[in-house]
């Protein structure tokens, strides 16, 4: 943590499902980094971050979105005192993207000057010199979790919680910031907020990503496994940190319902709600009627509401 | 799907073969068929042929049987069967370059029809889920 006095100030990126129907998402960030003294900007004109990765060898074209954030960033930086030349993202999909187009520009001089030639309207160039940061690895690296342990005004004792990552935090390995296969990060903020971490065996495993656009029964099906996984573990709920998981998990319930009549329902929650929530931010910053299956009952089970 | 075939060399040495190995950056000969893709992989459920089938069908240049198959539309590039293989194949490239050869052919090959969504669809899915459907399955 910086000097008691000043607040830190950190460049926010929140991408496009931040700000449509994970609004959630993005105010229980601002409102939680707020409580921990971290003043988050959010940058000017940020834009699409590329969505998904594009995996084949030409591809420079998709790496120019990406890339014009970081421009963003420089910019932010050089008008803001007490700036560092990196941003945080809480959404794990742009934040993949992102950390993977700033690591191959780094390795391919060629790939950044046809970026830059591309940009070539901006008045600043890229030089491969921001840093793409998620919001749960600032937790640990920069804020620690002991320190953030000491914010917490209202301890989610008792409320046992399952940690789902998905792909984007952990794979590949070079953008991963913790293991691979069995990721604790998520685990060791919820301890910090005084809640039970539960073993989850489905973790890492895969939601079925946008197959959820027009094969929903897809998703019954992955979504039926993964919280059928929590359940077993007497799970309260599962927490989560990419909003695309989250709508799979969550509102496709539903559909896991009619595959499963034995489905058990369970609330689905970013990381950063259930720290809005043990730092005794109010319904604003919780907006908990976004959820699709509701938190509350569960919530109230363990008097936390 | 009809999997026989009479492997020669010029098909093992065609030029989708090699298409396939430049455009995923990956070295198919590599692969000895372990299955560990498979094995891992969350969607095999939902596929025709498995990951390691895939991969052995690249390597045999089975250029109109692959492309034909559910496999390549199904994969989400989830990359867990990348970070298990033990021979260091980026089976995901693969696919995606299989997806490439499906979509890229000049005239438009979508495996998404977005005016066919309803109405509710297209009110609650989230705007990465579009976009990330948009870029892996339309031309």
């Amino acid at each position: 943590m910086g000097n008691e006095n000043k607040p830190m100030k950190l460049a926010y990126y929140p991408g496009c499902t931040l700000k449509n129907q994970a609004t959630n998402f993005d105010v229980s960030t601002v409102s939680s980094m707020a409580k921990l003294d971290v003043e988050v900007e959010e940058l000017d004109r940020w834009n699409c971050c590329g969505t998904v990765h594009a995996l084949d060898s030409d591809n420079v074209m998709n790496r120019v979105a990406p890339i014009t954030n970081m421009i963003r960033v420089k910019e932010a930086q050089a008008k803001t005192e007490g700036m560092a030349s990196e941003f945080m993202t809480s959404c794990a999909m742009c934040y993949n993207t992102l950390k993977r187009a700033n690591i191959d520009v780094k390795q391919r001089a060629d790939a950044l000057e046809t970026i830059n030639n591309l940009l070539y309207l901006e008045k600043t160039k890229y030089e491969g010199d921001v840093e793409v940061l998620h919001l749960l690895e600032y937790l640990r690296d920069r804020v620690g979790f002991d320190n953030l342990a000491k914010k917490v005004t209202k301890p989610l004792k008792g409320l046992r919680v399952a940690s789902y990552y998905g792909c984007l935090l952990v794979r590949p390995k070079e953008v991963a910031f913790d293991d691979v296969e069995n990721p604790m990060v998520m685990e060791n903020l919820i301890r910090a907020l005084g809640a039970t971490p539960v073993e989850f065996s489905h973790k890492t495993e895969c939601c079925g990503a946008y197959q959820t656009v027009d094969k929903p029964e897809v998703i019954a099906d992955r979504t039926d496994k993964i919280m059928g996984a929590a359940s077993e573990e007497q799970a309260d709920m599962v927490v989560v940190s990419c909003p695309l998981c989250a709508f799979n998990l969550d509102y496709r319930q539903d559909d896991a319902k009619r595959l499963n009549p034995d489905f058990q329902n369970m609330p689905v929650l970013y990381f950063t709600q259930l720290m809005a929530l043990a730092f005794g931010c109010d319904e604003s910053a919780l907006r908990f009627d976004l959820q699709h299956i509701d938190p509350l009952p569960a919530l109230k089970a363990r008097g936390l509401a | 799907m009809d999997t026989t075939l009479r492997i020669t060399s010029a098909r093992a040495g065609s030029s989708f073969v090699a298409n396939i190995e430049k455009v995923s950056g990956q070295k198919l000969l590599a692969c000895y068929q372990c299955g560990k893709c498979s094995a891992g992989c969350p969607m095999a459920a939902h596929m025709d042929v498995l990951p390691n089938q895939m991969i052995r069908m690249a390597q045999l240049g089975m250029q109109e049987q692959l492309l034909a198959t559910r496999s390549i539309w199904m994969c989400v590039s989830c990359l867990t069967c990348n970070s298990r293989c033990p021979k260091g194949i980026k089976i995901a490239e693969v696919i995606e370059a299989l997806r490439k050869a499906a979509l890229n052919t000049g005239q438009r090959n979508d495996h998404l029809h977005v005016m066919e969504l309803s109405a509710e669809a297209r009110a609650v899915l989230p705007p990465i889920a579009m976009i990330g459907a948009m870029r892996k399955l339309t031309s």
